[in-house]
């Protein structure tokens, strides 16, 4: 599926452009070389080379990669993010447990370190990759798409994609799903959606756990439903706790019928 | 951390256009980075000259085009500045808007020899 790996990349679209041309920038660029040197226009060797180019186009690639395989395959896959501790991975299990005599579904796990995570989904009997991210701050779609290798989904299997628990840099890396889901547990505060706007703006769904705790709590869910539809006002929210249960059927529903919808063939 | 893979990214971007376009050294690289595409600059400054050491791009020169962030806004039917991704529409105070500009990060043109 990694059509684009060997791991080399795929397009590399050169604009041939070795004509001299002056450029007329609206903002002031000083040449503060610390060696000094100047060139005598015509004479220097240097040239100007437009690139035009998306900073973030390589995982773009790799996530339109991802997005066709999944379609191909009539997959739904969701990426899973929010910040560490807001009981994503209690999420899932509780979630496996209940889908998988029903659905067949496989996990990826994003974690800096260990593999944990991983190690807890499999105990529910389903398969999953841990990926360890090292330095990285969030998934990729590149190695997203490996772990498809391993893992080799079924047809219309539900994929998970559980990001590292980060706000800020996984909203602006594509994995090819089809939602990101933000979780955001009561005992984080109800401003969470205004403090990090990005990740809140890139979701679907945002789910709002660990409600069991609410009466041990001064959080406000109106004002934090509130926050979350400013910074993103077709943003959909759940509320429930993956301990109790209490809640998990709509979330259930919901992932049945986008799993459905994946089904569809549109012209 | 978030800027030091984009500056790797950028990197990777220039020495794959290095072959293509024949050249060995950048001397300057021009950014556009819209105000409401979470990059923070000085970060990326700081990134940038840590991750282009010894590299085609060593010493080079990096200018930043910051672009406005703009949305379309529902109920007024016009494009409006706004600073942030949660800002309200100054004219109206809805945040129906749908953001058509300031999101992207781009390398515009490079200066190579």
């Amino acid at each position: 599926m990694c059509g684009v790996c060997g791991c080399g990349e795929g397009h590399s679209h050169s604009h041939d452009h070795d004509h001299e041309h002056t450029h007329d920038h609206d903002h002031d660029h000083h040449h503060d070389h610390e060696t000094g040197h100047s060139h005598a226009p015509g004479l220097s060797p240097k040239r100007m080379v437009q690139i035009e180019q998306d900073i973030l186009a390589k995982n773009n690639r790799y996530a339109a990669e991802n997005r066709h395989y999944f379609s191909e395959h009539g997959m739904l896959v969701l990426n899973l993010v929010s910040s560490p501790g807001s009981g994503k991975t209690t999420l899932l299990t509780e979630t496996i447990v209940r889908l998988k005599d029903e659905l067949d579904i496989v996990v990826i796990e994003g974690d800096q370190q260990t593999a944990r995570d991983a190690e807890r989904i499999r105990a529910t009997g389903v398969a999953a990759v841990q990926i360890n991210t090292g330095k990285g701050c969030h998934l990729d779609a590149h190695r997203v798409g490996h772990a498809l290798e391993t893992l080799q989904p079924k047809n219309h299997s539900l994929l998970f994609i559980e990001n590292v628990g980060n706000l800020v840099c996984p909203s602006a890396f594509d994995l090819g799903e089809a939602h990101k889901v933000v979780i955001l547990s009561v005992t984080e505060g109800e401003d969470k959606p205004i403090k990090y706007p990005d990740m809140f703006h890139a979701a679907d769904l945002m789910i709002l756990n660990k409600t069991d705790l609410l009466p041990h709590l001064d959080f406000d869910c109106e004002q934090c439903i509130h926050y979350a539809k400013q910074v993103n006002p077709r943003i959909k929210i759940l509320s429930l706790s993956a301990k109790t249960g209490e809640g998990m059927d709509s979330w259930l529903r919901w992932l049945k019928a986008e799993l459905e919808l994946q089904r569809i063939d549109y012209a | 951390m978030h800027e030091m893979s984009l500056c790797e990214s950028i990197l990777q971007v220039l020495e794959q256009q290095a072959e293509a376009q024949q050249y060995s050294k950048v001397k300057t690289v021009w950014l556009e980075i819209g105000a409401l595409s979470n990059v923070e600059i000085d970060a990326l400054r700081f990134s940038f000259d840590v991750v282009v050491q010894g590299s085609i791009a060593e010493h080079a020169q990096l200018e930043i085009i910051e672009v406005p962030g703009q949305a379309w806004c529902m109920p007024c039917s016009r494009n409006v500045v706004v600073q942030q991704l949660y800002d309200l529409c100054p004219y109206c105070g809805s945040h129906q808007l749908q953001v058509n500009s300031g999101d992207q990060m781009r390398i515009k043109e490079l200066e190579v020899e």
